[in-house]
Order: structure tokens, then sequence, then C-alpha cells
């Protein structure tokens, strides 16, 4: 079983697990995720590998408390076991003939980000770190981040935290500046990943969107997953989930990802509601 | 005596307008009674021109004269010498392009039932108590089988049987391949799947669910590290097609794999199942093969309006043709000669209709089938809120693509010889991931085929 080694939570709605799962430790790379379950009847959801240790055997996830599934999943404890847990999927985050990347993260996106910057602060690449949060308390990984980068961006909606502003206004500082990236990896909400994209396009700079939609089997099997990238249907779950970002339709995968909006948001209340009941 | 009546002994079924509301199962089976005399219609013909039509050679006339004693034990073991999922096979074969195509008596009247003669077999004997299986003994060998459907699972049954260690490696969370994810409850239930899966288990057969082959290990690392001699793939043809046409993106458009696998796998048709599903008010489901049916007859369930939409006629639908059956009975409206073109959305992204071509059939194609060609000019517009895209599916080219040294076609399937040999040493394969999407019986008679060739490859090996 699945057994979770480790659980701590780096903010209110922000909690990380280690899992103990070495055939998935093992083949790991970062920008792969895996599909986890958390009961019997639970649903399948997919969450991007935040870190792994081969040697130990054990899987990190970060995750956000969003819906149903992310409650239950936060209401189980150390020593508990996950139902199912299933991975690596997807493909790993290129890094080859990387010089100088720009990582730009949003939200609990950072915990996808974060292994990413540290594999190629970990290969030599240089690598600058844009993070952004809505605010103070909301901030993760601030550590981890400022070791795997040369220049680390903290920014905050509201100013709590670091500089004040929108993450995109902390990375056309920065290319304004004279940084010159071979290329930027954007991870966090789809809006956010928009409007880098369209801002690195406008400096030609190669970019890579994590995408993060709707998925069952996280193996190619459903198509729940498509979007739209460069006029073709593609797959997140076998074809990503990083993709060209100058190409993504963007406003689509936001369409797609709203599909099941109200069902999401009843069995979120119906699932806080039977928690509240057991306390 | 003969029993001489032209027709087969009808089956119980649910009233189709009880049944096109829930998904318990359609078909209720025969009593001893009526399996009695259904099987006394048998000739019993010397050259058994059944088991020629039979991909796994089930001594047909051999079971039904069993049947038709009242020997149903008789009949069990008849059948369990060929075939390892029988309570599967006379639910979901073809059998009128099979067994039942070739029985003499279809030649004026109706073939034997055997399908449901089967059915009544395997489900007699799943009714008996529990008797403890003879677990046989290892040869010391270990073979690995990957994927838990139909190819899977015959070959797994063969290889324990002859002694072999077998572990079976599943990407989903339950094993069973397209019997749990694919074929609804109200044609096969899942605890008949689950069944034939225990009764493998009982063998000395491990499944490992959750292992992506390809991914989570590969064959490669199977043989070398994992001291596996010999690999079956049976990964199927898991991976959906769509039409490539305007709007096949919006919200309410699935493919029939997605639609299924929420309604088959995650249990979304009940009221407290954590995945979602929307059918719609009127949905649309494209093509004409069984997966077509069964999508149509789960959107009906769930409440819709359902039309399929075919581009060739009734005469070339690929599905079984109770199911076609099945589905008018419920309610489905067929719509002919009809090829979908565009899908058409409302302000917020979601379907709001289905625009049309109208066909007509001119010259056999390739495959014997007359060629479906637009009317110019003739478009028809429906209306919808779910489409469902069932027009295929191709092998998921994941182990292609991990695997060192084996061959494919440029379709994706993989290259295998009759017996089930693959270009790669060791390695055999067979059902949907060789042959493309087919049936679960030509599937398991490959699995079977394959575990002959294994047992004598690692034999003199």
């Amino acid at each position: 079983m699945f057994e979770i080694l480790e659980k701590r939570s780096l903010n209110p709605t922000v909690t990380l697990m280690k899992i103990n799962a070495p055939r998935v430790a093992k083949k790991a790379e970062p920008g792969q995720f895996i599909i986890l379950r958390t009961d019997s009847e639970g649903e399948r959801i997919p969450l991007t590998i935040a870190d792994f240790d081969r040697n130990a055997g054990t899987v990190t996830i970060i995750f956000q408390i969003v819906g149903a599934t992310t409650e239950k999943l936060n209401h189980l404890n150390e020593g508990d076991c996950l139902q199912d847990f299933v991975g690596p999927l997807g493909r790993a985050t290129e890094t080859e003939g990387l010089k100088k990347v720009a990582v730009v993260g949003g939200g609990v996106g950072c915990a996808i980000a974060y292994p990413v910057a540290k594999k190629l602060h970990d290969l030599g690449v240089e690598v600058h770190s844009i993070v952004g949060f809505r605010n103070k308390d909301l901030v993760i990984l601030e550590d981890e981040f400022r070791a795997a980068s040369s220049k680390f961006v903290l920014m905050s909606d509201d100013g709590t935290a670091g500089e004040k502003g929108l993450v995109t206004d902390a990375l056309k500082k920065l290319i304004e500046s004279g940084e010159k990236y071979d290329r930027v990896i954007t991870i966090g909400p789809l809006i956010m990943m928009k409007f880098v994209c369209r801002l690195t396009k406008e400096y030609e700079i190669p970019t890579v969107a994590s995408m993060n939609p709707i998925m069952i089997d996280g193996t190619g099997m459903c198509g729940g997953c498509r979007l739209t990238v460069g006029g073709e249907t593609k797959f997140a779950c076998v074809d990503g989930p990083e993709f060209d970002g100058h190409l993504i339709d963007f406003d689509e995968a936001m369409a797609r990802g709203a599909m099941y909006k109200p069902f999401e948001r009843h069995a979120y209340e119906e699932a806080c509601n039977l928690f509240k009941e057991v306390k | 005596m003969a029993n001489m009546s032209l027709k087969k002994n009808e089956m119980p079924v649910q009233e189709p307008d009880v049944r096109n509301k829930n998904f318990k199962e359609v078909a209720l089976g025969y009593t001893e009674e009526q399996a009695i005399d259904e099987a006394k219609r048998c000739l019993n013909c010397k050259n058994k021109p059944c088991t020629t039509g039979c991909p796994v050679q089930i001594d047909i006339p051999a079971f039904i004269a069993k049947v038709a004693e009242g020997d149903f034990a008789g009949a069990y073991e008849v059948i369990a010498r060929s075939s390892s999922l029988p309570a599967v096979c006379g639910r979901v074969c073809p059998q009128e392009n099979q067994c039942e195509g070739k029985c003499v008596r279809g030649i004026k009247g109706e073939p034997v039932a055997i399908g449901r003669l089967e059915r009544f077999v395997a489900d007699w004997h799943n009714a008996q108590p529990e008797t403890a299986v003879n677990k046989p003994a290892s040869n010391g060998h270990k073979a690995a089988v990957i994927g838990s459907g139909p190819s899977g699972l015959a070959c797994a049954s063969d290889l324990a049987k002859k002694g072999y260690d077998v572990t079976v490696f599943e990407a989903l969370h339950v094993a069973g391949g397209v019997l749990s994810y694919g074929i609804p409850e109200f044609r096969l239930p899942k605890s008949i799947v689950q069944k034939e899966i225990e009764g493998l288990k009982a063998l000395g057969v491990k499944v490992e669910t959750n292992t992506v082959v390809g991914k989570t290990i590969s064959v490669d690392e199977l043989m070398k590290e994992e001291g596996f001699e010999s690999v079956f793939i049976g990964s199927g043809a898991g991976l959906p097609r769509f039409m490539n046409i305007p709007g096949e993106n919006l919200n309410g458009v699935y493919s029939a794999n997605e639609f299924l696998t929420r309604i088959n796998l995650m249990k979304a048709y009940k009221p407290d199942s954590s995945t979602p599903i929307k059918a719609g008010t009127k949905a649309v489901i494209v093509g004409g093969g069984n997966v077509a049916m069964d999508a149509a007859r789960c959107a009906k369930r769930l409440g819709a309006d359902v039309y399929i939409v075919y581009r060739r006629t009734e005469t070339e639908l690929p599905a079984r043709a109770e199911e076609v059956e099945h589905a008018k009975e419920e309610g489905i409206i067929f719509k002919f000669l009809t090829n979908p073109v565009e899908i058409k959305s409302t302000e917020d992204g979601w379907v709001k209709s289905v625009v049309c071509q109208q066909m007509e059939l001119s010259e056999p194609d390739a495959s014997g089938r007359a060629k479906p060609v637009p009317i110019e000019g003739a478009f028809i517009e429906i209306d919808a809120d779910c489409v469902i895209m069932s027009i295929g599916t191709s092998p998921n080219p994941l182990i292609k693509s991990t695997t060192s040294g084996l061959d494919t076609q440029k379709w994706g399937g993989i290259v295998a010889d009759e017996a089930g040999k693959t270009s790669k040493e060791g390695v055999y394969a067979g059902g949907d991931a060789v042959t493309g999407a087919a049936t679960v019986i030509l599937a398991m008679g490959a699995g079977k085929k394959a575990a002959a060739a294994m047992d004598e490859y690692m034999q003199n090996k």
C-alpha cells in the first residue's frame, strides 16, 4: 500500500505529503505527475510530482485543498495509506542545452515549478525564479527556491510578501533590464500562464507551460485532457503535461477546465460538511 | 428426439421502458427448463461446424449434449477446457458471426442459441458453492502479462494452469481492461468480471494494478531486472480517435472511452459517485459499433434523448445484432447516412448542435462495405448538449515507444505472427494491441495461442 510517511502543512490551504511508492520513485523525473485515489470509491486526480527520493522509495506531492478529493486527502494522516498511486506519468521536463532559464510559478503551481528549478540548478543552469502568491500567508517553498536560484523574485497581489504586483510585471522588468533567457518555464493558474506566454512571445523567448487539465486514466485512454496546441489536438497526459506556451489555446483550456465546476463545488461542500459532522 | 422448433427459446429480458432507466443487467438468462429445451434443438452434427466458428474452439455440441441431459457441471467442464471466461463470452461474443453463424439449424430457421446456453452454464457454475481450486504445481518459470483485458486474462490463465509463476500488470486501479472500463454493467455485470479474476488469483496468478508498463516499469526491465523469462503484451487498443472537425474540444464532447470509463470504471452513474458525468438532455453518439451502442444506451439511462449518427446504413452497422435491437427497443433514434462535419457552440463554450452532412452509398470500398459519399449541399443540424465520439480506437503507443527491438505497424499495432511471437525474443503479443480494435473472444483466442507459444519458448530455452 501507499503509506503516507510524512505530512506537513505549507500554508492554510496547501499540504505536502511524502508517499511510500518505490516503483514510482525509481522512475520519477521533474515535470511528471502521478494519479491517486484516496479510497475505494474515490475519483482519480492527477498531481504533479514535487520531489522524489529513489533510495528511500518515496514521492512527495504538494496539493491545494480545492475540492472534495483534496479535502479528503488532507484528512489523511501519517501512517494512513492511499488506495491507489500510479505513475510517473507524462513526459519529463526537457532540460537539454539550457544555459539560463526563468522559472515562473504562481500559487500552488510553485510546488511543481520548484523541482524543475532545482533540477536545472543541479545541472548547472542559471536559474531565475519568479514566484507569485495572493498574500504572505500563502507563500510556499521560499527557502527552497532561494537555494535553487541565482536570482529570486517574490511577488504578491497585495504587497504583503515581496513586491506588490504580478509575476508578469517582474518577468518583464528582468527582460527589459537585459537578462537573456533561453527559455521561460511557467507553471501556475491558466490565466497567469496565458499572460506569461503572451509577454514572452513579444520578446520571442521560447516558453514552456505545464498544463493540468481534467484527466481520468492518465495513460492516453480517455482523451478528457485534450487541448489544442498549434491547431492540433494533444493529450496532456501522454504528449505533455508541458507544451510550447506560444501555441497553446489557453481560452479553450480554461473553458474545458470549468466543465464540472458546479459539480465540484457541490461535492466539495458535501465533503466539508461530512468532516464537520465527524468533528 | 430433437426439438425441431424453428425459433430459439426467447431470452427473458427486463422490459425496454424499465431497463432504459436503470443499469441492471438487461438479459436475465435462461431457466434450467429453457436451457434444456434449447439444448435439445442441437442436432449434434458430426463435423461440428459451430466449433470451427469459435475462436477458442469450444467443443460446442459436447457441452450442449450435457445441458440437454441436465448435466450442467459436465457442460461446464467441457467449456472450461477451452475457455477461461465463459460467463463473459456468453454475454458479449458476436455469436451470429461465429458459432451460431455456422449452425446447421440456422439454414432454415434460427440457429441454436449457443451464446445463451454458454451463459447459462457459466452462471449455473458460478452459483454453485465454491470448490477448492487445485493450484497447479510450480514449474519454476516466471512470466509477465501486460494488461488484464481478455487477451491477458486468457494468456495468464493458460500459463498458470501449466505451473508458471504469472504476474499480470494493469495500468488502472481495477483489473479487467475493457471488461471493466468499457462494457457497461447492464450488458456485463462487473461482479462477473471480478469473479473471473478471483478465479485466476486462486490459480496463483498475481495481479499488480496501478502499474503502467512503459512508465512505471519497462518491458526490458521486467525481463532483465525482475526475472520474467517471457512477456505477453495485451495492452489493447485504448487510444481514442477523434474526427478532427471544428468544435470537437467543446465542453460536452466526450470520446466514448472517456464517457464509458466515467460510467463503468468510476461508477459516475451512481448518485453518490465522486466522478461526474454529463450526458445532457440530448446526446448525439457518432459511430455504429458495439461501443457506440454501449455509449448510447448509457446516455439514455442517464436521462438523455439519444441519437446515433452513422454514415452508412443499418445493414453496415458493425455492432452485434442484439445490441442494435436492444438499443432500438430502448428508444434510441438512429440517423443513418449522416456524418458530422461541425459541432456548434453556445456562447459559454458548450455544445449546442451538430451539423451533419447527408450521405449516400456508392461502390463497396476496400473493406467490402458500401462506401458512403456526401450528397452535395445536403446538411442537417441536430440540437445536442452532449456529443460522444465513438469512431474507433488505436493501440496505445506507450509500450512501443519504450521497448527496444519491438516492431510495430505504421498504424501502431504490434507486429506478431500467428502464435503471437513478436520481433523481440521472449516477447509475445495478442488482442487489440496486435489487430486493432476487435472482439473479446478474438483477443482471448490470441492470448491462448500466445500462452502455448510462450510455454514452448520457456521450456526450450
